[in-house]
Parts: structure tokens; C-alpha cells; sequence
């Protein structure tokens, strides 16, 4: 192939896929970037920070490939060709150096952000809304007992008020996350993992599940819905009023395999739902592990 | 002739050393066996425990046995290799004999747990308990088909530096089986009245 | 009546056949392209020549060459699959409807991920291995040739059990890893899970087996005066890969059977009810789905290793250093499985120590990429195909490396577990490692197994096909991921990530005419193998001992064992003119008889699956007794080998080198 070509096609090919990448991002709601929880806003500056210290790897290494790649390939006569090059201690102390110093700073915030941005840590900045979460096949269920409410495949919650959740499920394993606001969590038979969040804007966001769970798993999203102060009360207010009953009878026909995508109210008729759900699904004579701090 | 001593020791060292890391894979199996039965062993299900259901002493007699029968298959490799064909085979169907003693007391405890109730569905207890103990069993029985079939070569084609070879492994194998049922001893029966 | 028919049939019933299009499509088409292949053997009298030739075969080369056969038609199947998820996710959003529905869809995102890892990955590392090994270490064959046969036929019984199951009977849904509970009864009684164990099993008992042959055969049949300090790079990834094999396959064998056992026998280990734990089934699968990547991967840069150096005309840089970071990464591999369940709740030490200690395995691996370039550094590089598939590596694996050790974050990972970014970060560092490592190896030792090169231009238009492919069909999966994309999705509501799924749809589509590409590659140089002929055993200039040997290399490998005193022994010989034997040298051999102890074991084991997934007791019992049958009579058969003298070795050798 002619040399200019050489040079030309992949360069053109490059500047194409990038701006093939550059049409696809534009303008698109990227949740885990443009957060609205206090928890996703760290993890957004976290992920920033990594991708900035690997920079500190992939561009020497992408440098040298093509620097190599061009100046000593066969056909180029006016570069040195030493055949048994094959030790140096001041580059291999550079490579090894390097990639551990970025890897000893990378664990000490590892170390650091596993407890700071552990999901069963409760968040700082006001009394703290309790919510207990059971996944169903193919649904969402969320029991407020401070309230005497639950919902169906939606959650609310007031603005800056950390929301602590309890998860525990009557289905297969899933999974809940919703990217814009933090951090996921299983959801198990019999456990009882918990996961604290706390929504810094208004809006809506959608959750979803991360952990097939059968037929209906691609449909089993919900939507978080972080409200003012006042539309906060009017939610609790209409949800007390609702006609649905939420009790262990109307759980179990919840609970049988079915995908149901609808918002629904109901008054929370039973208030230890929750815990005879996740015990009755506990391996018996054994409590469930317990966690670490 | 050199060429052939050379040839069969060869083949000799790698089967052997084949062998030993097969037993090394085999351990890793096993532990993870010992591994799921030591987490698992408290999942009762409302059900009977480890120290109500188990006999140590009953246990004791089944590990008495197959020590015997590692005794005795260690007699027969040593008598073999002296070329001694009669007592060999002899003390190779005393191991054989031996192991099918072990087996049928471990049929009957099997036996007598599923009769009171208590089987591999019970619970997760029992389930890893019959799995652990069930495998050993069945690698105990696969030696016991394998003695047979070393009697029948040996008894075909004598001592022969194949025939040797032949013992060695299935030594080795017998003898790593008792291995791990002084652990299965240990961990399982023990392991529930202590 | 129907007492009977159950006993004799098991749970089989026509209400297990295919109904949908794409699937009927592919059990009518699997059986006839099976049929046609057979048609053409019976009509051009080949039956003898391909049980002699091949399937009884135990020589190392025909077997790899076997392995390789398999593993490109799973990854056609692998990646038709692939294609039909791509169509799906490109117009089902919302309400509207792909060609599958979601319970198809999950079990062929479940077969693409499982006939990927388990057949077409270690089906191309075995078959390059065996290829390769015993003749880069100056042996005739490996330790064991007749578990090497029966290694191979179990994988292929593992195959055709798993694509039966397209026929009839469907397969599983629940991810290539099958998760408890999903995969329990009470979720899935199903047959499909069944097939998903069983397969997995007997082609893991075979892969078992095979770890244990290529170890015992790197420490016992190296050339005399190869020190482990002069052997190849190549040959220690094998070496560190085989104790991965053998250390993490019986957790795996163990993780199968107890599920098995739940489902077959009603036990409960990782059921949601009498005490069963699932989170148990998670740590033992992943304590074997660890190393499985670095089994996968660590071959894959050893060939780059024996690659960069060959066509660079240059020593490896830093020999030593190369292969401690091989032995840091096996140790280093068994003390990281936890990452891939961060959010599972194990609280944030134990999540900080193997988060930690998953990035400290990146170091070595790091290191091996700058010695990989300063190899390059000073060289006189030939670009041919194989040095093209190196560029595409260190591209694409440097990138997957990095989203890696961004995942290793816990705090980071709990944004991007099992989402789309996860997806596209493990084949990123798949298909660069191990899919571009194969193909290049592929290509290097081609001819010295067929006797003529593939022609070198299709192969880099393949690499530069499958390396733009690559990037269209999974950067755009990075940026879904962080969108909220979670992955084996088999429809979603945002409209704005359709886009995304059609341009990855796009790049899967290049990607096939990659493989394509590949196929032309190897159809073309068949149909030109005249003139692509390599008439004196050394195409490349080789640095090791396999270029010392005439091509296609005799089926005894070498006439002459060679003395070894050099790293890069043939390199060195090359240098000092010492390329010829004297007749002296040229001894009696004995080499292995052909045997179909693995076909007879494949067979019976396979028939064993069958019978336990469609609760045929009978069947599973005659199986497991011809089975026991074979191996007897195998263990009692003392004639397994022939000699061949050394006058017929020295005239072999005259008529075949050309010094």
C-alpha cells in the first residue's frame, strides 16, 4: 500500500469512529454521570479520578505502540537494530514503579471508599426515611412503616433526607439500582441486605434490577420518585387513603410469577410484613450472616 | 535390555507422578466437599442436628477397618515387590474384603438415617453430609472394583514390572481415601459431639 | 402402559421441541449439515482415512487440529447467537417486539456466553497448545497421548450435548454462570438447566485431565539440557496455566454436581428453602470462574510472547521478568474471586482486600505489555498478520485493563455490576487477550502443521476487521452502562439507547465478516497451498525448536531429540551453523498406537448426560456401565504403543528436510 495511505486511512478511520461516538453521546442523560444522589455524585468523582490515573498507563503504552510500530518496522533503514536488547534496569524499575505507585494510591481510596460509600452505611443530613424492598417476579415492593404505606414499582422519597432501605425478596435473586441517585444491592431470599441513598434533586429516575430473575427480568424496572418537602406529605396523604390493602394474603398473590409494570398504593395492613417474609425464607437454626462493619 | 528397563521405568515415573497430582485434584475436590458441609452443617431446617444424628463409636469401628485395609494393602505392594505372588494377591483381597466391610456399615447407617427420616432432602445439613460421605464412598467403591480387576491381572499375568505399577497407583489411591476419611472422621463425626 | 413409557422415555415430550422460527431454523439446519457431512464421507470413501487419519489419532497435532476445527464452529454458533442478540436490542424498545421472546432470548444470551468461554475459547487454547508444546520443548508428544484423545472427546461430547439441546429440549436461562435460585426446580424444572450442567461437566472433566497432562508433560518430556530457565515463554504460560486447571476445574466439577444433585435428587445446597444457601454457590463458582480467565488469557499472552519476539527479529525483553509476573499472576489469581459479588453485601473490608488485591494483579500483567513493546524497541519489525493482531491486543487490552481496575473499586463497581460497562469490559479483554492471541497463534504455527502459510493479507484484513468490529459492537456498551443499561436486557423503554444498540449491532456485523475474513483466509490458502508452500520448516526466521523440524511436522516430531544448552535454541544453532544430526544420533522410538478408548468414553459419558437430564435411569446406567467396561479393558491393555527403528527414522528425515 502506498505510504501516504498508510497514514491517511487510519487516521480517517479513527476520526470517523470518534465522531460516530461523539454523535452518540451528545446530548444524552448518562446517569451514573449526571447524578442526583449524594452517594452517585462521589462515585461519579471517583470514576473521574481512576480514569484520570490510568491515563497515567494507557497513553505511554498507546505512545510507545505506535512509536515503535512506525520507526522500527523492517522497512525503515535509519533505525538501530540491536537483536539481543533484552535488560534494563532503569526501564524495568520504571514500569514496575509506575503501575505500583498508581495502584498503591488507587488502594488507598479503595480502602477508604469501601467504607465511606459502604451501601449499609447510613448518610448524614436529617432523620432518615426508613423503607423496606421486596423483589418480586417480576415487580418492586416497598413498604414505608413509618407511614403505613407501600407501593408498587415506585418509590418515594423527600429531597436531601438520607433513605435507608432494607432489602429482602420472594423470588429469585435480583437486584436494585438506581444509577442516577448511588449504589446496588441484592435482594435475597431470606437476607436482609440494606442499602442508604439519598436524593440531592427533584425528579424522577428510573431503578432497574441487575440480576436475572426469569422471564420478566428486562421489564422489572421502577421509578424513584424524589419530591419536595410538600409533595412529599400529599403523597403520604393520598397513599393512606388508598382502597388496596397490603397484608400477607394479598403479598402471596403478589408474589406469584407474573410481570406487572402499573404504580400502585396500598395501606399497609400488617405492619411486620416484612420480617415474616424474610424469615420465613431463613435457613432455619441459623441466623443470617452476620455483617461486617 | 537397557532400552526396556529404561522404557518401563520411565512409564512408571510419569504414571506415578501423573497419579499424584490426579490425588492433588482430588483433594481440592474434597475440599470443597468439606468446605460446603462445614457451612451448610447448622442449616437444620427445624430438623434433627449433627450431635443427635451421629454415632462417633460407630464411626470409630468403620475408621478401625479401612486403617486395616491400608495396613493390609501396604503388606501387599511390599510383598509383591518381593515377588511373593501367593501372599500378595492374598493380602490384596484381605484390602478388598476389608473395604467391603467398610461399605456395607456405611450402607447401613445411610440406610437407617433415611428409614428414621432423615435423607439427602431433609435439609441442607443432610444433604452436604450424604454428599461428602456419599463421594467417599464411591471413590471407596471404585477401589473395591479396581482391587478386583488388579486380582484377576495379577493372577493372569504375575508380578510383572506392569503389574507393580499397576499396584502402586491403586495403593496410592487407597491409601489417599483413608487419608480423607480420618478428615471425614474428624470433621463430621467428631466434629459433632465436640 | 404409561408406566412403562415413562421408565423407558424419562421426562422426554414433544412439547420440548423448537417453536420458534430461529430456533426450528437451526434444529432443522444443525441435523443436515451434520447428515451432508456424512453423505460426502460415505460417498467419497473416507470413513477409514478419518478414524485412522484423525479420530483414533493420538498424535498432539491432530487432536489440536481437531480442537480447533470444533472451537471455529462454535464460534460461528457463538457468534450467530451474538448477531440475533444485536437484532433484537436494535428494535426492541418499548412495546415493540425483536425476534425472540424474553424466555429465547435469556437462553441464547445464556448459550452465546457458555459455548463461548467453555468451547470456542479453551476449545482454540487446547488446540493451540497441543499443537504447539511438545514440539516447542523438543518432545515427541505429550505425557499422556490417550488422555489427551479422550481430554478432546469428552470436550466434543460436551459440545453436541449442548447444541442437542437447540434441537430439543431448549437450554438454559439463567446466565452462562446459572445462579441458584433462578436455577433451582422451583424456578426452572425444566430440562434446559440440566443440558447447561452436563454439558459443562463432562467438557470440564476433560479440561481437568488435560491440565494434568500438560503439566506432567513441561516437567517430565523437555529435551535434555532444557533447564525451566531455557524454556520458552510460551511454555511456562502453559505450565502456570495447567496448576491453574488443576487447582480450580474440581471446584467447578464439585459447584456442577451439587447443583445437579438439588435438581436431580432433590437435595437442597442452594435452594430458598430447608437451610439451602445460594450465596455458597456464588463463592464456589466464582472461587473456579476466576482462574477460568486467567486460563483463558495467560496462553494467549505467551503466543504474543513467542510472536512479538519472532517478528521483531529480537530476544524477548526481560525473560526472567516475563515469567515471574506469570507465576505472580497464578498465585494472584486464586485471592480476587470475591470482586465479581461486591454487591452482594460482604461488608467493606473483606470488599477492600479483594478489590485491592484485583488490582495488584494488574501490575504484573502491566509489566508484561511494556516488555511486550520494548521487545518491539530496537527490532526489525515484519508486520506480518500476526504482528497485526498483537497492535489489535495491546489496543483493545489495555482498554479492557483499565475498565477493569476501575471495577476493582468496590465503591465504583456498585454503579456498574452487571450492567452493559461489565459486558463490554470482559469482552474487552477477552476478545483482545485471548481471541486475538489465538488467531494470532493460529496463523504463526499454521504452517508448521499443514506444511504451507496462510495468506498473509486476508489475515490482516481479518485482524483490522475483527479490531474495528470490536470497537463499534462494545464502546458504545460502556457508555449504555452508565446510562442505566443492565445486561442480558432483552428489551428496554429509554428510546435514547437504541441508537447505542444499533451501532454495537453494526459492529457485530463486522466482526462476523472478520471471522469471515478468517475463513476466506484459510479456504484460500488451502485452495493456493502450492504456492504458499514452506519447503524449509522455518517461514519466520524462529527463535525456538519447533522451526527446527521439517513442515508439516512428522508425526514423531523430532528424529533427533536435540541437546538443548540456549534459551532460544534453535535462534542459536541458526547463528553457530549447528542445524544437522549425524546419523549416530538417530535411535529407536516408541510411539503411542491409534485408540478409541476416547471416542468409547465420550460416547458413554455423553449418553450418562443425556440420561440424567431426561431422567432415563436406564439409560444412565448402561452408560455408566459401558463406561466402566472401557476404562478395564483399557487399564489392562499393555500393547498401546509401536517402535519405530532408527534407520526408518534417519531415511524419513533424508527424504523430508532441506537444510
Amino acid at each position: 500500500m502506498k505510504r501516504g495511505l498508510r497514514v491517511i486511512i487510519p487516521i480517517t478511520v479513527a476520526g470517523v469512529l470518534i465522531a460516530v461516538f461523539a454523535w452518540l453521546v451528545h446530548g444524552k442523560q448518562i446517569d451514573v454521570i449526571h447524578t442526583a444522589g449524594i452517594v452517585a455524585d462521589e462515585q461519579r468523582q471517583l470514576l473521574f479520578f481512576a480514569l484520570l490515573l490510568s491515563a497515567c498507563v494507557v497513553v505511554p503504552v498507546f505512545t510507545l505502540l505506535i512509536l515503535f510500530s512506525v520507526k522500527y518496522r523492517a522497512g525503515n533503514k535509519n533505525s538501530s537494530y540491536d537483536p539481543n536488547f533484552s535488560e534494563n534496569a532503569v526501564l524495568e524499575g520504571l514500569w514496575w514503579g509506575i503501575p505500583i505507585a498508581i495502584i498503591g494510591i488507587l488502594g488507598m481510596l479503595t480502602y477508604q471508599t469501601s467504607h465511606s460509600l459502604d451501601p449499609y452505611k447510613k448518610l448524614e443530613g436529617g432523620k432518615e426515611l426508613s423503607i423496606q424492598v421486596i423483589g418480586l417476579q417480576w415487580k418492586w415492593l416497598f413498604i414505608y412503616p413509618e407511614y403505613n404505606v407501600a407501593t408498587l414499582n415506585y418509590m418515594a422519597a423527600p429531597v436531601d433526607r438520607p433513605v435507608h432501605l432494607s432489602l429482602t425478596a420472594q423470588a429469585p435473586m435480583s437486584a436494585l439500582w438506581i444509577p442516577a441517585l448511588g449504589s446496588q444491592i441484592y435482594a435475597m431470599n431470606g437476607m436482609d441486605s440494606q442499602l442508604n441513598l439519598k436524593g440531592t434533586k427533584i425528579g424522577e429516575y428510573t431503578g432497574y434490577n441487575t440480576n436475572i430473575n426469569g422471564e420478566g427480568y428486562a421489564k422489572m424496572t421502577f421509578t424513584a420518585k424524589i419530591m419536595s418537602r410538600n409533595d412529599f406529605s400529599n403523597w403520604q396523604t393520598k397513599a393512606s387513603s388508598s382502597k388496596n390493602m397490603m397484608d400477607m394474603a394479598t403479598f402471596d398473590v403478589l408474589a406469584k410469577p407474573e410481570s406487572m409494570r402499573d404504580e400502585r398504593d396500598y395501606v399497609l395492613v400488617d405492619k411486620d410484613l416484612y420480617d415474616k417474609v424474610m424469615q420465613r425464607n431463613m435457613p432455619h437454626g441459623h441466623t443470617s450472616t452476620e455483617h461486617q462493619e | 535390555m537397557s532400552k526396556v528397563l529404561n522404557r518401563s521405568f520411565e512409564k512408571y515415573e510419569k504414571a506415578e507422578f501423573g497419579f499424584w497430582l490426579y490425588l492433588m485434584t482430588d483433594i481440592i475436590l474434597f475440599a470443597s466437599l468439606f468446605a460446603t458441609y462445614m457451612i451448610l452443617k447448622n442449616n437444620v431446617a427445624g430438623g434433627e442436628t449433627a450431635a443427635q444424628l451421629f454415632d462417633p463409636k460407630f464411626a470409630l469401628v468403620e475408621t478401625i477397618i479401612l486403617l486395616l485395609s491400608s495396613f493390609t494393602c501396604g503388606l501387599a505392594v511390599l510383598l509383591l515387590r518381593f515377588k511373593n505372588k501367593a501372599a500378595g494377591l492374598a493380602m490384596l483381597v484381605a484390602t478388598l474384603l476389608l473395604g467391603i466391610a467398610f461399605i456395607s456399615l456405611e450402607l447401613y447407617e445411610f440406610t437407617n438415617l433415611v428409614n428414621e427420616g432423615q435423607s439427602w432432602q431433609t435439609s441442607a445439613f443432610l444433604s452436604a453430609f450424604f454428599t461428602l460421605v456419599g463421594t467417599h464412598g464411591i471413590h471407596i467403591t471404585i477401589g473395591i472394583v479396581w482391587a478386583v480387576v488388579m486380582c484377576v491381572y495379577l493372577l493372569k499375568y504375575g508380578v510383572t514390572s506392569n503389574s507393580l505399577r499397576k499396584m502402586t497407583l491403586f495403593s496410592l489411591f487407597w491409601h489417599f481415601l483413608d487419608l480423607v476419611w480420618i478428615f471425614i472422621f474428624t470433621i463430621v463425626y467428631l466434629g459433632a459431639v465436640l | 402402559m404409561s408406566d412403562w413409557l415413562q421408565i423407558m422415555i424419562g421426562r422426554i415430550s414433544l412439547d420440548y421441541l423448537p417453536s420458534d422460527p430461529a430456533t426450528i431454523g437451526a434444529a432443522i439446519g444443525m441435523p443436515l449439515m451434520v447428515l451432508g457431512v456424512v453423505g460426502a464421507l460415505t460417498y467419497f470413501k473416507k470413513w477409514k482415512w478419518l478414524w485412522e487419519s484423525w479420530l483414533t489419532n493420538l498424535d498432539a497435532k491432530k487432536i489440536g487440529t481437531m480442537y480447533i476445527i470444533v472451537a471455529i464452529l462454535m464460534l460461528v454458533r457463538g457468534g450467530a447467537d451474538a448477531i440475533m442478540l444485536r437484532m433484537q436490542t436494535a428494535v426492541a424498545v418499548g412495546d415493540a417486539k425483536g425476534p425472540f421472546d424474553a424466555d429465547m432470548f435469556q437462553q441464547v444470551v445464556t448459550a452465546h456466553g457458555t459455548l463461548m468461554i467453555f468451547f470456542v475459547a479453551m476449545g482454540l487454547v487446547f488446540g493451540i497448545i497441543n499443537w504447539v508444546l511438545p514440539l516447542m520443548i523438543g518432545a515427541r508428544d505429550m505425557a499422556f497421548p490417550l488422555l489427551n484423545s479422550i481430554s478432546f472427546w469428552l470436550f466434543a461430547a460436551g459440545m453436541v450435548l449442548n447444541n442437542f439441546s437447540l434441537v430439543f429440549g431448549g437450554f438454559s436461562n439463567g446466565g452462562w454462570l446459572g445462579y441458584p435460585p433462578l436455577t433451582e426446580l422451583q424456578y426452572n424444572p425444566g430440562p434446559g438447566v440440566d443440558y447447561w450442567i452436563w454439558s459443562l461437566q463432562i467438557a470440564g472433566v476433560g479440561s481437568l485431565m488435560s491440565g494434568i497432562n500438560f503439566f506432567v508433560t513441561i516437567i517430565k518430556n523437555r529435551a535434555p539440557g532444557m533447564t525451566f530457565w531455557k524454556m520458552p515463554v510460551f511454555s511456562w504460560s502453559v505450565f502456570v496455566m495447567s496448576v491453574l486447571i488443576m487447582l480450580a476445574f474440581p471446584i467447578l466439577t464439585v459447584t456442577l454436581t451439587l447443583l445437579g444433585l438439588d435438581r436431580t435428587m432433590g437435595m437442597h445446597f442452594f435452594t430458598s428453602d430447608a437451610g439451602g444457601n445460594p450465596m455458597l454457590y456464588i463463592n464456589l463458582i466464582w472461587a473456579w470462574g476466576h482462574p477460568e480467565v486467567y486460563i483463558l488469557v495467560l496462553p494467549a499472552f505467551g503466543i504474543f510472547s513467542e510472536v512479538v519476539a519472532t517478528y521483531s527479529k529480537k530476544i524477548l525483553f526481560g525473560y526472567r521478568t516475563m515469567v515471574y509476573a506469570l507465576l505472580a499472576i497464578m498465585f494472584l489469581s486464586f485471592v480476587v474471586w470475591q470482586h465479581h459479588f461486591f454487591t452482594m453485601g460482604a461488608g467493606a473490608n473483606v470488599n477492600a482486600f479483594f478489590g485491592i488485591m484485583t488490582m495488584v494483579i494488574a501490575i504484573p500483567t502491566g509489566v508484561k505489555i511494556f516488555n511486550w513493546l520494548f521487545t518491539m524497541y530496537r527490532g526489525r519489525i515484519d508486520f506480518k498478520a500476526p504482528m497485526v493482531w498483537f497492535l489489535a491486543f495491546v489496543f483493545t487490552f489495555t482498554i479492557g485493563g483499565v475498565t477493569g481496575v476501575l471495577m476493582a473499586v468496590p465503591a465504583l463497581d456498585f454503579q456498574v455490576h452487571n450492567t452493559m460497562f461489565l459486558v463490554a469490559h470482559f469482552h474487552n479483554v477477552i476478545i483482545g487477550g485471548v481471541v486475538f492471541g489465538l488467531f494470532a497463534g493460529i496463523t504463526h504455527w499454521f504452517p508448521k502443521i499443514f506444511g504451507f502459510k496462510l495468506y498473509d493479507k486476508f489475515g490482516r484484513w481479518a485482524a483490522t476487521l475483527w479490531q474495528i468490529g470490536f470497537i463499534l459492537a462494545f464502546i458504545p456498551l460502556y457508555i449504555l452502562g452508565l446510562m442505566g443499561a443492565v445486561r442480558r436486557l432483552d428489551s428496554y423503554d429509554d428510546p435514547s439507547w437504541q441508537p447505542f444498540f444499533i451501532v454495537s449491532g453494526i459492529g457485530v456485523l463486522v466482526i462476523a465478516t472478520g471471522v469471515a475474513a478468517f475463513l476466506l483466509q484459510v479456504g484460500y490458502s488451502i485452495w493456493k497451498r502450492k504456492e504458499l508452500i514452506d519447503t524449509t520448516g522455518d517461514p519466520w526466521d524462529g527463535r525456538t525448536l519447533e522451526w527446527s523440524v521439517p513442515s508439516p511436522a512428522p508425526h514423531y516430531n523430532f528424529a533427533v531429540i536435540p541437546e538443548v544448552t540456549e534459551r532460544d535454541e534453535w535462534w542459536h544453532r541458526k547463528q553457530t551453523g549447528n542445524t544437522a544430526y549425524a546419523r549416530k544420533e538417530y535411535v529407536d522410538i516408541w510411539l503411542p498406537r491409534n485408540s478409541a478408548v476416547g471416542i468409547y468414553v465420550a460416547i458413554a459419558a455423553g449418553f450418562m448426560g443425556f440420561g440424567i437430564i431426561w431422567h432415563i435411569w436406564w439409560l444412565v446406567a448402561i452408560a455408566l456401565l459401558g463406561l466402566v467396561v472401557v476404562v478395564i479393558k483399557q487399564t489392562v491393555n499393555d500393547d498401546s504403543e509401536y517402535q519405530v527403528t532408527a534407520n526408518e527414522l534417519f531415511h524419513e528425515d533424508q527424504k523430508r528436510s532441506v537444510v
